[in-house]
Protein backbone atom coordinates (compact mmCIF):
# COMPACT_ATOMS: atom_id res chain seq x y z
CA UNK A 1 0.00 0.00 0.00
CA UNK A 2 1.34 3.89 -0.51
CA UNK A 3 0.03 6.89 0.20
CA UNK A 4 -0.73 9.80 -2.34
CA UNK A 5 -1.75 13.38 -1.67
CA UNK A 6 -5.03 14.23 -4.22
CA UNK A 7 -4.58 18.23 -4.32
CA UNK A 8 -7.20 20.08 -5.48
CA UNK A 9 -6.46 23.69 -6.95
CA UNK A 10 -8.44 26.78 -7.10
CA UNK A 11 -6.10 28.17 -9.65
CA UNK A 12 -3.61 26.76 -11.59
CA UNK A 13 -1.99 23.51 -13.03
CA UNK A 14 -2.33 22.84 -16.79
CA UNK A 15 -5.37 24.70 -19.08
CA UNK A 16 -8.12 23.75 -17.58
CA UNK A 17 -11.41 21.75 -19.10
CA UNK A 18 -14.25 23.81 -20.52
CA UNK A 19 -16.52 22.07 -18.16
CA UNK A 20 -13.98 23.40 -15.31
CA UNK A 21 -13.95 27.13 -16.30
CA UNK A 22 -16.58 28.43 -14.83
CA UNK A 23 -16.10 29.62 -10.96
CA UNK A 24 -18.45 28.12 -8.81
CA UNK A 25 -20.54 31.33 -7.91
CA UNK A 26 -21.64 31.19 -11.17
CA UNK A 27 -23.24 27.53 -10.32
CA UNK A 28 -27.02 27.61 -9.08
CA UNK A 29 -27.46 26.27 -5.64
CA UNK A 30 -28.50 23.41 -6.58
CA UNK A 31 -25.38 22.52 -8.81
CA UNK A 32 -23.12 23.37 -5.80
CA UNK A 33 -24.98 20.85 -3.43
CA UNK A 34 -24.48 18.44 -5.90
CA UNK A 35 -21.11 19.09 -6.07
CA UNK A 36 -20.63 19.02 -2.48
CA UNK A 37 -22.87 15.59 -2.18
CA UNK A 38 -20.33 13.82 -4.50
CA UNK A 39 -17.15 14.98 -3.10
CA UNK A 40 -18.72 13.56 0.17
CA UNK A 41 -19.90 10.54 -1.42
CA UNK A 42 -16.29 9.46 -3.01
CA UNK A 43 -14.76 10.12 1.01
CA UNK A 44 -17.32 7.58 2.37
CA UNK A 45 -16.78 5.03 -0.87
CA UNK A 46 -13.08 5.05 -0.12
CA UNK A 47 -13.75 4.78 3.86
CA UNK A 48 -15.30 1.85 2.80
CA UNK A 49 -12.84 0.01 0.60
CA UNK A 50 -10.23 0.75 3.34
CA UNK A 51 -8.27 3.28 1.04
CA UNK A 52 -9.43 6.82 3.42
CA UNK A 53 -6.97 8.41 5.56
CA UNK A 54 -7.68 12.21 5.42
CA UNK A 55 -9.62 14.94 3.82
CA UNK A 56 -9.50 18.83 4.17
CA UNK A 57 -10.45 22.03 2.29
CA UNK A 58 -8.52 25.21 2.59
CA UNK A 59 -10.06 28.96 3.01
CA UNK A 60 -8.70 30.75 -0.08
CA UNK A 61 -7.53 33.43 2.02
CA UNK A 62 -3.66 33.08 3.10
CA UNK A 63 -0.43 34.88 2.88
CA UNK A 64 3.33 33.92 2.11
CA UNK A 65 5.59 33.87 5.74
CA UNK A 66 9.00 34.18 6.08
CA UNK A 67 11.64 34.46 9.23
CA UNK A 68 12.87 38.28 9.39
CA UNK A 69 15.76 37.88 11.30
CA UNK A 70 16.33 37.92 14.88
CA UNK A 71 14.08 39.94 16.81
CA UNK A 72 12.42 41.32 13.84
CA UNK A 73 8.77 40.53 13.38
CA UNK A 74 8.17 38.05 10.26
CA UNK A 75 7.97 39.06 7.18
CA UNK A 76 4.86 38.46 5.13
CA UNK A 77 3.73 38.73 1.13
CA UNK A 78 0.59 37.99 0.29
CA UNK A 79 -2.85 37.89 -0.10
CA UNK A 80 -2.19 35.72 -2.95
CA UNK A 81 -2.17 37.17 -6.68
CA UNK A 82 -4.59 35.89 -8.70
CA UNK A 83 -2.27 34.34 -10.73
CA UNK A 84 -0.56 32.54 -8.44
CA UNK A 85 -1.09 28.60 -7.87
CA UNK A 86 -3.59 27.99 -5.03
CA UNK A 87 -4.46 24.93 -3.40
CA UNK A 88 -7.95 24.01 -2.25
CA UNK A 89 -7.47 21.06 -0.25
CA UNK A 90 -6.81 17.43 -0.45
CA UNK A 91 -7.58 14.08 0.13
CA UNK A 92 -5.10 11.45 1.39
CA UNK A 93 -5.62 8.05 0.25
CA UNK A 94 -4.05 4.76 1.04
CA UNK A 95 -4.19 2.15 -2.03
CA UNK A 96 -2.36 -0.90 -3.53
CA UNK A 97 -1.21 0.77 -6.57
CA UNK A 98 -0.26 4.26 -9.04
CA UNK A 99 -3.18 3.27 -10.86
CA UNK A 100 -5.76 2.88 -8.40
CA UNK A 101 -4.24 6.27 -7.14
CA UNK A 102 -4.88 7.41 -10.42
CA UNK A 103 -8.62 5.72 -10.59
CA UNK A 104 -9.50 8.27 -7.67
CA UNK A 105 -7.80 11.11 -8.57
CA UNK A 106 -10.03 10.67 -12.28
CA UNK A 107 -13.17 10.00 -10.14
CA UNK A 108 -12.92 12.95 -8.32
CA UNK A 109 -12.22 15.19 -11.07
CA UNK A 110 -15.50 13.70 -12.54
CA UNK A 111 -17.91 15.81 -9.89
CA UNK A 112 -20.82 17.41 -11.49
CA UNK A 113 -20.21 20.92 -12.09
CA UNK A 114 -22.48 23.72 -14.12
CA UNK A 115 -25.59 22.15 -15.57
CA UNK A 116 -24.57 18.83 -13.23
CA UNK A 117 -21.47 18.05 -16.42
CA UNK A 118 -18.72 16.64 -15.20
CA UNK A 119 -16.42 19.14 -14.35
CA UNK A 120 -12.87 17.28 -15.94
CA UNK A 121 -10.72 19.35 -13.08
CA UNK A 122 -7.15 19.19 -12.74
CA UNK A 123 -6.05 16.84 -9.34
CA UNK A 124 -2.61 16.90 -8.54
CA UNK A 125 -1.35 13.16 -7.67
CA UNK A 126 1.48 13.34 -5.24
CA UNK A 127 2.86 9.94 -3.96
CA UNK A 128 4.24 10.39 0.25
CA UNK A 129 7.55 9.54 0.61
CA UNK A 130 7.84 5.76 2.17
CA UNK A 131 10.38 3.92 4.23
CA UNK A 132 13.52 2.62 3.09
CA UNK A 133 13.72 -0.96 1.60
CA UNK A 134 15.40 -3.58 3.91
CA UNK A 135 17.34 -5.72 1.41
CA UNK A 136 21.09 -4.62 0.78
CA UNK B 1 -5.75 -12.25 35.38
CA UNK B 2 -4.02 -13.60 32.32
CA UNK B 3 -1.07 -12.11 31.14
CA UNK B 4 -1.60 -9.97 28.31
CA UNK B 5 1.80 -12.15 25.91
CA UNK B 6 -0.12 -15.69 27.09
CA UNK B 7 -3.42 -14.14 25.64
CA UNK B 8 -1.81 -13.47 22.67
CA UNK B 9 -0.20 -17.05 22.71
CA UNK B 10 -3.64 -18.48 23.27
CA UNK B 11 -5.38 -15.99 20.56
CA UNK B 12 -4.32 -18.33 17.32
CA UNK B 13 -5.13 -21.82 19.08
CA UNK B 14 -8.31 -21.17 20.35
CA UNK B 15 -9.45 -19.44 16.73
CA UNK B 16 -8.43 -22.93 15.11
CA UNK B 17 -10.22 -24.84 18.20
CA UNK B 18 -13.62 -22.82 16.99
CA UNK B 19 -12.73 -22.90 13.55
CA UNK B 20 -12.03 -26.95 13.29
CA UNK B 21 -15.69 -27.06 15.77
CA UNK B 22 -17.01 -25.94 12.41
CA UNK B 23 -17.64 -22.15 12.74
CA UNK B 24 -17.32 -19.95 10.13
CA UNK B 25 -14.10 -18.04 10.09
CA UNK B 26 -14.96 -14.14 10.51
CA UNK B 27 -17.65 -15.47 13.07
CA UNK B 28 -15.16 -17.34 15.03
CA UNK B 29 -12.68 -14.91 15.00
CA UNK B 30 -15.00 -11.96 16.00
CA UNK B 31 -15.89 -14.05 19.29
CA UNK B 32 -12.67 -14.84 20.25
CA UNK B 33 -11.42 -11.01 20.21
CA UNK B 34 -14.95 -10.26 22.00
CA UNK B 35 -13.51 -13.19 24.58
CA UNK B 36 -10.20 -11.61 24.25
CA UNK B 37 -11.91 -8.43 25.72
CA UNK B 38 -13.69 -10.15 28.63
CA UNK B 39 -10.66 -11.56 29.28
CA UNK B 40 -8.69 -8.11 29.76
CA UNK B 41 -11.81 -6.56 31.59
CA UNK B 42 -11.63 -9.26 34.14
CA UNK B 43 -7.89 -7.94 34.83
CA UNK B 44 -8.78 -7.52 38.63
CA UNK B 45 -9.86 -11.27 38.70
CA UNK B 46 -8.38 -14.35 39.47
CA UNK B 47 -6.51 -16.13 36.61
CA UNK B 48 -7.84 -19.16 35.53
CA UNK B 49 -6.53 -22.31 36.32
CA UNK B 50 -6.37 -23.34 32.35
CA UNK B 51 -6.26 -20.04 30.49
CA UNK B 52 -6.74 -21.54 27.21
CA UNK B 53 -9.23 -23.42 28.25
CA UNK B 54 -10.95 -20.92 29.67
CA UNK B 55 -10.88 -18.60 26.34
CA UNK B 56 -11.57 -21.80 24.27
CA UNK B 57 -15.06 -21.64 26.51
CA UNK B 58 -15.84 -17.73 26.09
CA UNK B 59 -15.40 -17.39 22.81
CA UNK B 60 -17.70 -20.44 21.87
CA UNK B 61 -20.14 -18.58 24.25
CA UNK B 62 -19.99 -15.56 21.99
CA UNK B 63 -20.26 -17.17 19.09
CA UNK B 64 -22.85 -19.18 20.38
CA UNK B 65 -24.69 -15.83 21.33
CA UNK B 66 -24.05 -14.15 18.01
CA UNK B 67 -25.68 -17.37 16.18
CA UNK B 68 -28.67 -16.98 18.83
CA UNK B 69 -28.76 -13.33 18.56
CA UNK B 70 -28.81 -13.63 14.60
CA UNK B 71 -31.82 -15.98 14.18
CA UNK B 72 -33.85 -17.13 17.43
CA UNK B 73 -34.44 -20.61 15.47
CA UNK B 74 -30.89 -21.17 15.65
CA UNK B 75 -30.71 -20.88 19.14
CA UNK B 76 -32.58 -24.22 19.52
CA UNK B 77 -30.70 -26.29 16.87
CA UNK B 78 -27.30 -24.57 18.15
CA UNK B 79 -28.30 -25.27 21.82
CA UNK B 80 -28.59 -28.86 21.70
CA UNK B 81 -26.52 -30.00 18.36
CA UNK B 82 -23.14 -26.98 19.03
CA UNK B 83 -22.67 -27.33 23.08
CA UNK B 84 -18.54 -27.50 23.38
CA UNK B 85 -17.73 -30.77 24.60
CA UNK B 86 -16.35 -30.76 28.81
CA UNK B 87 -12.48 -31.40 29.60
CA UNK B 88 -9.07 -29.91 28.25
CA UNK B 89 -8.52 -27.97 24.78
CA UNK B 90 -7.52 -29.69 21.99
CA UNK B 91 -4.03 -29.60 21.63
CA UNK B 92 -3.31 -29.56 17.89
CA UNK B 93 -1.89 -27.14 16.11
CA UNK B 94 -3.78 -24.63 13.94
CA UNK B 95 -0.88 -22.14 12.81
CA UNK B 96 -0.51 -23.19 9.40
CA UNK B 97 -4.44 -23.85 8.58
CA UNK B 98 -4.90 -20.29 10.32
CA UNK B 99 -1.85 -18.09 8.93
CA UNK B 100 -3.18 -19.74 5.13
CA UNK B 101 -6.43 -18.83 5.77
CA UNK B 102 -5.32 -14.82 6.09
CA UNK B 103 -3.06 -15.39 3.62
CA UNK B 104 -4.79 -16.41 0.88
CA UNK B 105 -3.89 -15.40 -2.63
CA UNK B 106 -7.35 -13.57 -3.29
CA UNK B 107 -6.29 -10.94 -0.74
CA UNK B 108 -3.95 -7.95 -1.47
CA UNK B 109 -0.61 -8.26 0.53
CA UNK B 110 -1.77 -5.19 3.19
CA UNK B 111 -5.28 -6.36 3.17
CA UNK B 112 -3.49 -10.57 4.31
CA UNK B 113 -1.14 -8.37 6.65
CA UNK B 114 -4.05 -6.57 8.29
CA UNK B 115 -6.04 -9.53 8.72
CA UNK B 116 -2.78 -11.86 10.13
CA UNK B 117 -2.10 -9.08 12.58
CA UNK B 118 -5.69 -9.29 13.94
CA UNK B 119 -6.80 -12.90 13.82
CA UNK B 120 -3.33 -14.82 14.51
CA UNK B 121 -1.62 -12.12 15.97
CA UNK B 122 -4.07 -11.10 18.19
CA UNK B 123 -3.11 -7.07 18.04
CA UNK B 124 -6.59 -4.98 18.14
CA UNK B 125 -7.05 -3.16 15.29
CA UNK B 126 -6.35 0.18 16.74
CA UNK B 127 -2.80 -0.83 17.25
CA UNK B 128 -2.68 -1.96 13.49
CA UNK B 129 -4.28 1.56 12.28
CA UNK B 130 -1.20 2.78 14.21
CA UNK B 131 1.14 0.75 12.45
CA UNK B 132 -0.31 1.65 8.83
CA UNK B 133 -0.55 5.29 9.36
CA UNK B 134 -4.45 5.15 8.62
CA UNK B 135 -7.57 6.11 10.64
CA UNK B 136 -9.13 3.39 12.72
CA UNK B 137 -11.74 3.07 10.71
CA UNK B 138 -10.19 2.64 7.38
CA UNK B 139 -8.60 0.13 9.44
CA UNK B 140 -11.59 -1.98 10.50
CA UNK B 141 -13.19 -1.24 6.98
CA UNK B 142 -10.17 -3.14 5.47
CA UNK B 143 -10.03 -5.96 8.07
CA UNK B 144 -13.73 -6.78 7.62
CA UNK B 145 -13.38 -6.44 3.58
CA UNK B 146 -10.82 -8.95 3.69
CA UNK B 147 -13.22 -11.37 5.64
CA UNK B 148 -15.73 -10.84 3.28
CA UNK B 149 -13.64 -12.03 0.19
CA UNK B 150 -12.81 -14.98 2.26
CA UNK B 151 -16.37 -15.74 3.52
CA UNK B 152 -16.87 -18.11 0.02
CA UNK B 153 -13.44 -20.09 0.21
CA UNK B 154 -13.44 -23.34 1.79
CA UNK B 155 -11.48 -23.79 4.94
CA UNK B 156 -10.71 -27.31 5.29
CA UNK B 157 -6.74 -27.41 4.41
CA UNK B 158 -3.82 -25.35 4.89
CA UNK B 159 -3.22 -23.36 1.68
CA UNK B 160 0.14 -23.08 -0.06
CA UNK B 161 2.82 -22.16 2.56
CA UNK B 162 4.87 -20.20 0.31
CA UNK B 163 1.62 -17.56 -0.04
CA UNK B 164 2.27 -17.24 3.97
CA UNK B 165 5.98 -16.98 3.64
CA UNK B 166 5.30 -13.91 1.16
CA UNK B 167 2.90 -12.13 3.34
CA UNK B 168 4.95 -12.63 6.43
CA UNK B 169 8.08 -11.40 4.63
CA UNK B 170 6.14 -8.47 3.29
CA UNK B 171 5.04 -7.78 6.90
CA UNK B 172 8.93 -7.75 8.26
CA UNK B 173 9.59 -5.58 5.97
CA UNK B 174 7.01 -3.28 6.36
CA UNK B 175 8.20 -3.17 10.31
CA UNK B 176 11.72 -3.47 9.89
CA UNK B 177 11.72 -0.45 7.53
CA UNK B 178 9.94 1.48 9.84
CA UNK B 179 12.48 1.93 12.23
CA UNK B 180 12.04 1.80 16.38
CA UNK B 181 7.96 2.25 16.75
CA UNK B 182 6.88 3.76 20.25
CA UNK B 183 7.07 1.19 23.38
CA UNK B 184 3.07 1.40 23.03
CA UNK B 185 2.84 0.55 19.18
CA UNK B 186 3.03 -2.57 17.48
CA UNK B 187 6.14 -3.99 15.96
CA UNK B 188 5.82 -5.22 12.87
CA UNK B 189 9.31 -6.63 12.15
CA UNK B 190 8.90 -8.38 16.17
CA UNK B 191 4.95 -9.25 15.42
CA UNK B 192 6.52 -11.10 12.02
CA UNK B 193 9.24 -12.74 13.63
CA UNK B 194 6.83 -14.14 16.15
CA UNK B 195 4.43 -15.60 13.64
CA UNK B 196 7.23 -17.17 11.29
CA UNK B 197 8.74 -18.71 14.48
CA UNK B 198 5.48 -20.21 15.27
CA UNK B 199 5.06 -21.45 11.82
CA UNK B 200 8.49 -22.70 12.05
CA UNK B 201 7.58 -24.75 14.89
CA UNK B 202 4.43 -26.09 13.21
CA UNK B 203 6.03 -26.91 10.16
CA UNK B 204 9.58 -28.36 11.22
CA UNK B 205 10.43 -29.91 7.86
CA UNK B 206 9.80 -26.73 5.75
CA UNK B 207 13.84 -25.42 5.24
CA UNK B 208 12.12 -22.02 3.48
CA UNK B 209 10.06 -21.61 6.85
CA UNK B 210 13.42 -21.95 8.72
CA UNK B 211 15.08 -20.11 5.72
CA UNK B 212 12.68 -16.87 6.05
CA UNK B 213 12.99 -16.84 10.22
CA UNK B 214 16.97 -16.92 9.68
CA UNK B 215 16.55 -14.14 7.33
CA UNK B 216 14.48 -12.06 9.62
CA UNK B 217 16.94 -12.57 12.51
CA UNK B 218 19.87 -12.05 10.60
CA UNK B 219 18.80 -8.58 9.64
CA UNK B 220 16.77 -8.00 12.89
CA UNK B 221 20.34 -8.55 14.57
CA UNK B 222 21.49 -5.31 12.87
CA UNK B 223 18.78 -3.07 13.31
CA UNK B 224 19.73 -0.96 16.03
CA UNK B 225 23.07 0.41 14.44
CA UNK B 226 20.86 0.95 11.05
CA UNK B 227 20.03 4.30 12.19
CA UNK B 228 21.97 7.15 14.08
CA UNK B 229 20.72 9.05 17.05
CA UNK B 230 19.11 11.81 14.69
CA UNK B 231 17.23 9.19 12.57
CA UNK B 232 19.51 8.74 9.67
CA UNK B 233 19.99 6.07 7.71
CA UNK B 234 23.42 4.25 8.15
CA UNK B 235 24.61 2.24 5.51
CA UNK B 236 25.95 -0.88 6.45
CA UNK B 237 29.19 -0.52 5.41
CA UNK B 238 29.47 2.45 8.06
CA UNK B 239 27.48 0.70 10.85
CA UNK B 240 28.96 0.27 14.44
CA UNK B 241 29.26 -2.99 14.04
CA UNK B 242 29.70 -4.14 18.09
CA UNK B 243 25.72 -2.71 18.07
CA UNK B 244 24.80 -5.67 16.43
CA UNK B 245 23.30 -8.30 18.32
CA UNK B 246 25.43 -11.49 18.20
CA UNK B 247 22.92 -13.94 20.01
CA UNK B 248 20.28 -13.07 17.52
CA UNK B 249 23.02 -13.71 14.70
CA UNK B 250 23.94 -16.89 16.40
CA UNK B 251 20.37 -18.06 16.42
CA UNK B 252 20.03 -17.20 12.73
CA UNK B 253 23.11 -18.63 11.16
CA UNK B 254 22.03 -21.91 13.19
CA UNK B 255 18.50 -22.19 11.87
CA UNK B 256 20.07 -21.91 8.34
CA UNK B 257 22.66 -24.19 8.71
CA UNK B 258 20.18 -26.81 9.93
CA UNK B 259 17.83 -26.10 6.70
CA UNK B 260 20.78 -25.79 4.25
CA UNK B 261 21.20 -29.28 4.84
CA UNK B 262 17.77 -30.60 3.81
CA UNK B 263 19.51 -29.51 0.27
CA UNK B 264 16.11 -27.83 -1.21
CA UNK B 265 17.42 -24.25 -1.74
CA UNK B 266 14.64 -21.35 -2.09
CA UNK B 267 14.82 -17.94 -2.09
CA UNK B 268 14.45 -17.05 1.29
CA UNK B 269 17.66 -19.26 2.42
CA UNK B 270 19.68 -17.62 -0.71
CA UNK B 271 18.95 -14.38 0.97
CA UNK B 272 19.23 -15.49 4.41
CA UNK B 273 22.91 -16.45 3.40
CA UNK B 274 23.83 -13.37 1.97
CA UNK B 275 22.78 -11.91 5.20
CA UNK B 276 24.96 -14.40 7.26
CA UNK B 277 28.07 -13.59 5.07
CA UNK B 278 27.56 -9.74 5.76
CA UNK B 279 26.61 -10.37 9.61
CA UNK B 280 30.12 -12.64 9.67
CA UNK B 281 32.32 -9.72 8.84
CA UNK B 282 34.17 -8.25 11.78
CA UNK B 283 34.17 -4.85 9.35
CA UNK B 284 33.19 -3.64 6.04
CA UNK B 285 36.77 -4.11 4.49
CA UNK B 286 36.48 -8.37 5.60
CA UNK B 287 33.33 -9.06 3.70
CA UNK B 288 33.74 -12.02 1.90
CA UNK B 289 32.26 -10.62 -1.25
CA UNK B 290 33.22 -13.49 -3.63
CA UNK B 291 30.89 -15.81 -1.11
CA UNK B 292 27.98 -13.58 -1.39
CA UNK B 293 28.74 -13.03 -4.85
CA UNK B 294 28.35 -16.99 -5.17
CA UNK B 295 25.27 -16.76 -3.44
CA UNK B 296 23.71 -14.15 -5.58
CA UNK B 297 24.25 -16.23 -8.59
CA UNK B 298 22.25 -18.91 -6.71
CA UNK B 299 19.63 -16.39 -5.92
CA UNK B 300 18.93 -15.15 -9.61
CA UNK B 301 19.15 -18.68 -10.69
CA UNK B 302 15.70 -19.18 -8.17
CA UNK B 303 14.45 -16.09 -9.17
CA UNK B 304 15.51 -15.52 -13.17
CA UNK B 305 15.55 -11.60 -14.16
CA UNK B 306 14.58 -10.32 -11.08
CA UNK B 307 16.03 -6.85 -11.55
CA UNK B 308 16.37 -5.85 -7.51
CA UNK B 309 18.50 -8.98 -7.61
CA UNK B 310 20.68 -8.08 -10.67
CA UNK B 311 20.68 -4.95 -9.24
CA UNK B 312 22.21 -6.07 -5.91
CA UNK B 313 24.76 -8.88 -7.44
CA UNK B 314 25.96 -5.59 -9.23
CA UNK B 315 27.38 -4.35 -5.72
CA UNK B 316 28.90 -7.86 -5.34
CA UNK B 317 30.08 -8.31 -8.78
CA UNK B 318 32.07 -4.52 -8.22
CA UNK B 319 33.72 -6.07 -5.11
CA UNK B 320 34.90 -8.79 -6.78
CA UNK B 321 35.71 -8.28 -10.69
CA UNK B 322 36.09 -4.51 -9.95
CA UNK B 323 33.62 -1.53 -10.52
CA UNK B 324 33.35 -1.16 -14.09
CA UNK B 325 31.98 -4.60 -14.40
CA UNK B 326 29.53 -3.66 -11.77
CA UNK B 327 28.43 -0.54 -13.88
CA UNK B 328 28.06 -2.75 -17.40
CA UNK B 329 25.33 -4.20 -15.07
CA UNK B 330 23.63 -1.73 -13.59
CA UNK B 331 23.18 0.47 -17.52
CA UNK B 332 21.81 -2.83 -19.12
CA UNK B 333 18.83 -2.47 -15.93
CA UNK B 334 15.57 -0.10 -16.81
CA UNK B 335 16.36 3.62 -16.11
CA UNK B 336 13.71 3.83 -13.40
CA UNK B 337 14.70 1.08 -11.64
CA UNK B 338 14.65 2.47 -7.76
CA UNK B 339 18.12 2.65 -6.29
CA UNK B 340 19.63 2.16 -9.90
CA UNK B 341 21.40 5.66 -9.89
CA UNK B 342 22.30 5.13 -6.04
CA UNK B 343 24.12 1.85 -7.33
CA UNK B 344 25.20 3.12 -9.79
CA UNK B 345 26.47 6.47 -8.44
CA UNK B 346 28.10 3.98 -5.62
CA UNK B 347 30.26 2.23 -7.98
CA UNK B 348 31.31 5.47 -10.20
CA UNK B 349 32.65 6.70 -6.90
CA UNK B 350 34.68 3.17 -6.44
CA UNK B 351 35.77 3.50 -10.44
CA UNK B 352 37.47 6.65 -9.13
CA UNK B 353 35.16 9.63 -11.21
CA UNK B 354 34.07 11.39 -8.66
CA UNK B 355 32.63 14.28 -10.12
CA UNK B 356 29.88 11.33 -12.32
CA UNK B 357 29.68 9.85 -9.04
CA UNK B 358 28.05 12.88 -7.28
CA UNK B 359 26.37 13.73 -10.45
CA UNK B 360 24.48 10.50 -10.25
CA UNK B 361 24.32 10.72 -7.07
CA UNK B 362 22.28 13.93 -6.91
CA UNK B 363 19.88 12.01 -9.68
CA UNK B 364 19.19 9.28 -7.33
CA UNK B 365 18.36 12.06 -4.71
CA UNK B 366 15.74 13.44 -6.68
CA UNK B 367 14.11 9.93 -7.37
CA UNK B 368 14.24 8.86 -3.69
CA UNK B 369 11.11 7.21 -2.68
CA UNK B 370 12.42 7.67 1.28
CA UNK B 371 13.23 10.74 3.23
CA UNK B 372 15.99 8.98 4.96
CA UNK B 373 17.10 7.70 1.36
CA UNK B 374 16.79 11.22 0.26
CA UNK B 375 19.41 12.81 3.11
CA UNK B 376 21.85 10.39 2.43
CA UNK B 377 22.40 10.77 -1.27
CA UNK B 378 21.99 14.52 -0.84
CA UNK B 379 24.77 13.71 1.51
CA UNK B 380 27.03 11.68 -0.18
CA UNK B 381 26.75 14.27 -3.42
CA UNK B 382 27.51 17.04 -0.98
CA UNK B 383 30.56 14.93 0.18
CA UNK B 384 32.14 14.52 -3.17
CA UNK B 385 31.53 18.17 -4.64
CA UNK B 386 32.77 19.66 -1.77
CA UNK B 387 35.88 17.43 -2.47
CA UNK B 388 36.33 19.01 -5.83
CA UNK B 389 35.50 22.15 -5.07
CA UNK B 390 36.78 23.03 -1.26
CA UNK B 391 34.90 26.15 0.07
CA UNK B 392 37.55 28.50 1.38
CA UNK B 393 37.48 28.70 4.90
CA UNK B 394 35.37 31.93 6.98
Amino acid sequence: MAKYLLLKHYRGGPKPHPNAEAQMDRWTPEEISAHIGFMGQVADDLRERGEFVDAQALAAEGEFVRYGGAGEPPVTDGPFAETKDLIAGWMIIDVESKERAHEVAAHLSSAPGLGGKPLHEWIEVRPFMVEPPVVE
Amino acid sequence: MIDEHLLRELTPQVLGVLVRRGADFAAAEDAVQDALVEAVRRRNGEAPDDPKAWLVTAAWRKFLDARRSASARALREVAVTLEPPPGPAEQADDTLLLLSRCCHPALTPASAIALTLRAVGGLTTAQIARAFLVPEATMAQRISRAKRTLAGESFERPGDVRAVLRVLYLMFDQGFAAGDPGAADADLAVEAIRLTRQLAASVPGDPEVAGLLALMLLHHARRAARFDASGELVPLARQDRSRWDTAMIAEGVELLQGALVRDRLGEYQAQAAIAALHDDAPSAEETDWPQILEWYDELLRLVPGNPVVVLNRAVAVGHVDGPLAGLRLVEELAPGLPRREAVAAYLQERAGDYAGAARRYAAAAEAASSTAELTHLLKQAARLNRAADPRPPD
